[in-house]
């Protein structure tokens, strides 16, 4: 079963095409990098994936049904732009309430578990709002991956990660891929992106320019892409 | 892929589940009365909004025994729906900052539950403001509301979880305005008329230590009646207003 399937999705914003005739099919167990300029449409696609917007036309499907149905939602976690982490409440706390509203067993084990694993196992009792903004990003990292979901919808997850985080998460990107996890992954950060990607999708003006397979070649000159789709510089 | 797929089927089977329709509420309702509970920025406004109302109404007109019979249930629901709307206007306004709506959103918690969650959890706050008001009320005003305190928190609770019904629904939908503190009250207290007719009429007596006079059963009818269609139109409502 393909885990992702999008079947000439448009999405207006008024009368501006965010998406065009968009078709795309990812593979379950693929980690797609979703790469794209400023307003290319990378955070409407994911938007969209998520369940959080709906299209303007088409079919989308994730892992088969419409990604509004709660069974699918239950099985997607989802990293925006925000962070989506309450400051008035601690680490544990904020990753205990979504566990529970995904439903999971043990879920202060599981939270404590988690917080161990993005290295904030000290902190797991600090208020958010007390956590530099490095802290806060693998804290919602966590929280995507806390319910161990089939599919990860990431919106630029390498923001203001140091090196060692960029490291962790990379790690988790890795084991995810390895676990079977389908990846969907926007960012600005090529090499990062690149490195655990299985797949490549390029959105040029809402259009899908490039579609496949990572390569070596993309490894070795990430800009490549921009280029020989008609972005660059 | 084929064992990609088996090996995240099997893991999941042992750990995950939906949540439960009340569950998910329940969830939802803790985490807003926790947050409002450790800031208390909209409790605190509220209640403060509430006194300062009460005392300075009854510093101007010091009214007597007979002028406050006749303002008591007026007077009581005007205060206790202007400092609603400060806690009502937070409720999905607390849910902006760092995108944390998307996130409930995204959850599988259905939107009807996330909704009724908030709900639940703004009419214990406003219940609390409105409980505290009565005491200052009591007070300044030389009432003994507490003679008839069942039926007269019955009432409050029946006209506050209007007030939050409808509240928390327009608290949705003007989320993202940029003028929502405005708007919200413009929108929500046409609707609630019927409701504070009601409840104006059933706690102006009670609130007196009285027993409510002729026409009772009329405006306690429309009172659940109001609660009762807009509690079933608003959870209808609820997907619509939460995802774009």
């Amino acid at each position: 079963m393909n885990a992702l399937e999008l079947e000439d999705v448009w999405k207006f914003y008024g009368d501006f095409p965010a998406l065009r005739r968009l078709h795309l099919t990812v593979p379950q167990g693929a980690c797609l990098a979703l790469l794209g300029r400023n307003g290319a449409g990378k955070t409407t696609l994911l938007r969209i994936l998520a369940g959080l917007m709906r299209a303007g036309r088409g079919a989308v499907r994730v892992l088969g049904a419409d990604p509004r149905d709660r069974a699918v939602r239950a099985r997607m976690g989802v990293l925006g732009h925000g962070i989506a982490l309450y400051d008035e409440l601690s680490a544990i706390e904020n990753l205990v309430l979504f566990a529970r509203l995904y439903g999971l067993d043990d879920a202060f084990g599981r939270a404590r578990q988690w917080l161990e694993r993005v290295g904030l196992g000290a902190s797991a009792y600090s208020l958010v709002r007390e956590f530099s903004r490095g802290m806060r990003q693998r804290l919602a990292v966590a929280r995507a991956f806390l319910h161990e979901p089939e599919v990860v919808l990431l919106d630029e997850p390498f923001t203001a990660l140091d090196d060692r985080a960029v490291e962790t998460l990379q790690g988790l990107l890795r084991d995810a891929v390895t676990e079977g996890r389908t990846i969907v992954l926007s960012t600005h950060q090529l090499r990062e992106a690149l490195e655990p990607a299985t797949h490549v999708a390029l959105l040029v003006r809402g259009r899908l320019a490039f579609f496949g397979e990572r390569s070596r070649q993309m490894l070795e000159d990430p800009g490549r892409l921009y280029r020989e789709f008609g972005e660059a510089g | 892929m084929a064992q990609a797929e088996a090996r995240v089927g099997a893991r999941r089977k042992s750990s995950l589940a939906v949540p439960g329709w009340w569950r998910g509420a329940l969830v939802v309702a803790g985490k807003d009365l926790r947050s409002e509970l450790r800031t208390k920025d909209a409790l605190n406004a509220s209640l403060a909004f509430s006194v300062v109302i009460l005392l300075l109404f009854s510093f101007a007109f010091d009214p007597t025994v007979e002028e406050t019979r006749a303002l008591a249930g007026g007077l009581l629901w005007l205060v206790f729906a202007f400092a609603g709307a400060l806690i009502l206007n937070r409720s999905f306004a607390r849910e902006l900052a760092n995108d944390c709506l998307d996130a409930l959103v995204a959850s599988p918690v259905s939107p009807a539950a996330l909704y009724l969650g908030k709900v639940a959890a703004n009419w214990v706050l406003l219940m609390v403001v409105q409980l505290a008001s009565l005491v200052v009320f009591g007070v300044f005003y030389n009432a003994a509301w507490t003679r008839r305190l069942g039926a007269l928190v019955g009432v409050v609770a029946l006209g506050t979880w209007a007030l939050s019904v409808v509240g928390t629904l327009f608290s949705a939908l003007t989320v993202n305005l940029r003028l929502r503190e405005l708007m919200l009250p413009l929108l929500v207290y046409p609707v609630l008329i019927p409701a504070l007719l009601g409840a104006i009429q059933l706690t102006g007596p009670l609130a007196m230590g009285e027993a409510p006079g002729a026409g009772t059963e009329v405006w306690l009818r429309l009172l659940v009646g109001f609660d009762v269609i807009f509690t079933a139109l608003a959870l209808a409502l609820s997907e619509a207003a939460l995802v774009a």
